[in-house]
């Protein structure tokens, strides 16, 4: 019997293996089923032990691979929270290699995606194995290179390029963010390892430094409020199925890697870490949730509510803070517990969304919501699951969003019991914000839903689509079925989750399975209690008793109406409610302030025959804010230093020079 | 008996710093030459002594390779060099002899205060030794920065190099001394002496490294 972290290790090798093999075969035909068919049998077998691993207790396993620094070697360690995240990347793994199956045989140019494919999910699986800063920072850089690589996939489009470009420059950023953190956590003697790094003490002033550098580097590959900006652009230019790995798990390992340095390196938190962890996830959520309704590109709008899902487990996880570090272990336990089930579900649903968006983008060619409609009647299956998505993305029961948002708001409502007047008024605040965060979501989704499937078709590509294959479908189904049992059953998700909580924060949830009727009670009953299973089988029967009403009491009489319906006279289908006359009341009143959204009609006068025009002006205020100043300090000095390229042979012995007597002289006076 | 190895091992370390002095102020290209004969034949007996101290036969090797290589071969070479391309006039120095004399007393204490301080717990010998190899290769340095002719700059580089040798063998128990010399003389040798000069020669007609800069239309 091996190991269990050795079973995941072979699972990787196995990976790299069909990379090798996907190289050597990808101009052939075949290749594609091949390929996809091997990282979803691995990826199966990995989840399997994964949640093996999880749900039956084992003990953390290590295992020494004497590859990488000749003196330290790899280190390799499954634990509880490994164990959990695996689940989630094998997962999302197994659910995109089924969906390529189908979606693969649509792609132009299978041998810039195949290679690069199960690479990518081997450097996830590897992240969150690794047991030492140096093996750590180089799975990271691999996992962000490969997604680089299936980003640049097609990279004749002109915004792939700069997509790629800009995604390239954030993840070397945030990866030297990470190399800083971890320079810090191994203290004075350097050691790489992590077991070494949990016995070092640090000071609070060190404490908070490697806290801003993992929200600097883990936000970053996240997605937190301000360093997002890539995710938008580089996460829709990917191949649908990409797409939903990085959104929906590639941001999850990200959060990995903050839980695993915050949670479990670092030692006790502060509880003003819990503050501005919160308070960075609040203003996460609502940002993220305002940029992806103002979108009209079906995937980026996804990509943009990713932002907020991301800011919602971080403010789960601020609160989860807060809690320990006043040695709330119980309220702690469930925020954190929320946060998990929040990165679990959040896997679900987007991985699924992303799925439908390509499925729509396979059938019709076309990613822009204004030039789609209709599509419930061509793609009924589609539509059937995107809508499944769409309502447990926006928080609603019976579904799984709903459940984790609860538990989150359940620990909110815990906040009057810390001492801190701080956190008494901010995690109400907070709380408030991810309240406005969910209901925008909602909003977002109707609309995302509604201009995409219903109405009538606006293009000619929305009205000849076809349901898309059969390996889709089920990618599909499968998910829109998780997304419902973890809905309904949310008990046994909480305690399969409760030795995480465990082995991170030191307590867990109460045990949920032997409550009556599977209702989850996440305090006491006396508190609060949720029961997914009663709320499906009461919104079933009601549904059920209203249909029957109306069709049974209903007059069937044929009745016609005025041609004057409500001022829609024009019949074209452009005329119809398009999503940004649905999302104008939003713009108007959170989008003047925050995007400074202007709109402007371009009247004719009287005789003149040109149509009237509205213009509606937008400003990206994290651009036009924080990054057009940075980049253009840096074309500053870089024209400046531009000179240095040109200089003769001498003075550049003399800069050699003036520098070493430079340093020589620090040396001299401070030694 | 060890006073006196260790005055002796000093006295030619001195002896080495004193020659690259030396070198500050020669303006004549046959000059130089010669010193830096001398300043080899110096590092040679610096070399011996100290393998003789150190009971360190394989340190002969390095001696016998700086005494035939550097104080011999290289500046016979370079003399024919010079005679053939005819440029035995003056040496146009880019920084006066009385600033360039004051920055080497500067980086000479600045190596002395540096090194006698850093390495406090270590070989008296050793200590003494550093700190006039860092001086000889700061002065080096110094030299390679103030001339502007190709042959003077390689100069400097080999007695730079000869600062870092005397490093190397001062400190007991060093690896690969013998294997560094001699890559760092094949080095010059080939690299350095045969390539860049005669390439310079044919493309431009003079080894005066402003040359490379007008040819690329900069200003010096």
């Amino acid at each position: 019997m091996i190991s269990t972290v050795a079973q995941q290790l072979w699972c990787v090798a196995a990976l790299l293996a069909t990379t090798v093999l996907a190289i050597a075969t990808s101009r052939s035909r075949r290749s594609t089923a091949v390929v996809y068919g091997a990282t979803f049998a691995i990826s199966g077998i990995a989840l399997a032990a994964a949640l093996h691993a999880l749900i039956a207790h084992t003990n953390a396993t290590e295992l020494m691979l004497p590859v990488g620094l000749p003196w330290l070697g790899s280190h390799f360690r499954l634990d509880a929270l490994a164990a959990f995240f695996l689940a989630v990347v094998n997962l999302g793994g197994a659910a995109a290699s089924l969906y390529g199956l189908g979606y693969g045989s649509h792609e132009t140019t299978p041998h810039r995606v195949l290679p690069f494919f199960p690479a990518f999910l081997a450097g996830m699986n590897l992240v969150v194995l690794a047991d030492d800063a140096f093996t750590y920072l180089l799975c990271w850089e691999f996992m962000s290179l490969a997604s680089w690589a299936l980003v640049m996939a097609h990279h004749r489009e002109a915004d792939n390029a700069r997509a790629g470009y800009v995604y390239l420059v954030m993840a070397s950023f945030g990866t030297l963010a990470l190399l800083l953190a971890f320079g810090l956590l191994s203290g004075a003697g350097g050691s790489y390892s992590f077991a070494a790094m949990r016995g070092i003490r640090h000071t609070p002033s060190e404490a908070a430094l490697v806290l801003a550098l993992m929200l600097l580097g883990a936000g970053s590959k996240a997605g937190l409020v301000p360093l997002h900006v890539w995710l938008p652009l580089a996460h829709p230019a990917a191949p649908s199925h990409v797409s939903a790995l990085m959104s929906g798990v590639m941001t999850k390992v990200a959060v990995y890697g903050f839980i695993r340095v915050v949670f479990d390196l670092l030692g006790p938190p502060s509880w003003s870490a819990g503050v501005v962890v919160l308070i960075l996830g609040g203003v996460t959520a609502v940002m993220g949730i305002l940029y992806a309704l103002m979108e009209k590109d079906l995937k980026r709008l996804l990509a943009y509510s990713t932002i907020e899902n991301i800011g919602v487990i971080f403010a789960s996880l601020g609160l989860a803070l807060a809690f320990q570090a006043n040695g709330y272990g119980l309220a702690a336990a469930l925020a954190f517990t929320a946060a998990l089930f929040h990165v679990l579900n959040h896997s679900f649903f987007k991985s699924l969304l992303f799925f439908g968006a390509g499925a729509v983008l396979t059938s019709t060619g076309e990613g822009d919501m204004e030039k789609l409609g209709g599509l419930i009647h061509r793609m009924p299956l589609t539509s059937f699951v995107f809508l499944v998505g769409c309502v447990a993305i926006s928080a609603l029961p019976p579904f799984n969003g709903f459940v984790s948002e609860w538990l989150m708001f359940q620990a909110v409502l815990q906040s009057p019991d810390l001492p801190q007047w701080m956190l008494k008024i901010m995690v109400p605040a907070v709380g408030a914000l991810l309240a406005l965060a969910a209901a925008l979501a909602a909003a977002c989704f109707v609309k995302a839903f509604g201009i995409t499937f219903l109405g009538r078709a606006r293009s000619p590509a929305a009205e000849a689509a076809g349901e898309v294959d059969r390996y889709c479908l089920a990618a599909m189904f499968g998910l829109a079925a998780l997304c419902f049992l973890a809905g309904i059953l949310p008990g046994l998700v909480i305690d399969a989750l409760s030795p995480v909580a465990m082995a991170v924060i030191g307590h867990r949830m109460p045990v949920q399975a032997s409550d009556a009727w599977l209702s989850i009670v996440p305090i006491e009953e006396s508190r609060s209690s949720y029961n997914g299973l009663l709320v499906f089988i009461f919104i079933t029967a009601a549904a059920s008793l209203a249909v029957y009403f109306i069709h049974r009491f209903a007059s069937r009489a044929i009745r016609r109406g005025p041609a004057w319906g409500c001022g829609f006279a024009d019949p074209a289908p452009a005329a119809q409610y398009s999503g940004v006359s649905f999302v104008q009341p939003i713009r108007r009143v959170f989008g003047t302030l925050i995007f400074q959204a202007r709109e402007h009609v371009d009247m004719p006068p009287p005789g003149d025959l040109r149509p009237a025009r509205l213009r509606i002006d937008m400003h990206d205020p994290v651009w036009e804010q924080l990054y057009s100043p940075v980049t253009e300090t840096v074309w500053f000095f870089a024209d400046r230093l531009n000179q240095l390229q040109f200089l003769t042979i001498r003075r550049y012995l003399s800069l050699v020079f003036a520098t070493l007597v430079t340093l020589l002289l620090a040396l001299a006076i401070w030694s | 008996m060890h006073n006196l190895a260790f005055d002796i091992a000093h006295l030619l370390a001195g002896g080495l710093v004193l020659i690259s002095f030396m070198m500050l102020y020669q303006d004549r290209l046959y000059a130089l030459l010669n010193i830096f004969a001398v300043h080899a034949v110096v590092l040679a007996l610096s070399v011996a002594w100290q393998a003789f101290i150190q009971n360190a036969p394989h340190l002969y090797v390095t001696a016998v390779i700086a005494l035939v290589f550097k104080a011999i071969i290289i500046p016979v070479a370079l003399h024919r060099i010079v005679k053939q391309l005819g440029i035995h006039r003056d040496i146009e120095t880019a920084v006066g002899i009385g600033p360039t004399m004051l920055a080497g007393m500067g980086l000479v204490a600045l190596s002395m205060v540096l090194m006698l301080r850093v390495t406090g717990a270590a070989d008296p010998l050793a200590r003494e030794d550093l700190a006039f190899a860092l001086s000889v290769v700061l002065l080096g340095l110094l030299v390679m920065v103030t001339r502007r002719n190709a042959v003077s700059q390689v100069v400097g580089f080999m007695s730079l190099e000869n600062g870092l040798v005397l490093a190397a063998t001062g400190a007991k128990g060093m690896p690969l001394v013998v294997e560094i010399s001699v890559a760092f003389s094949i080095l010059i040798a080939f690299i350095v002496i045969g390539v860049f000069l005669f390439r310079i020669r044919e493309r431009f007609d003079t080894v005066d490294v402003g040359a490379l800069d007008e040819f690329r239309g900069e200003r010096r």
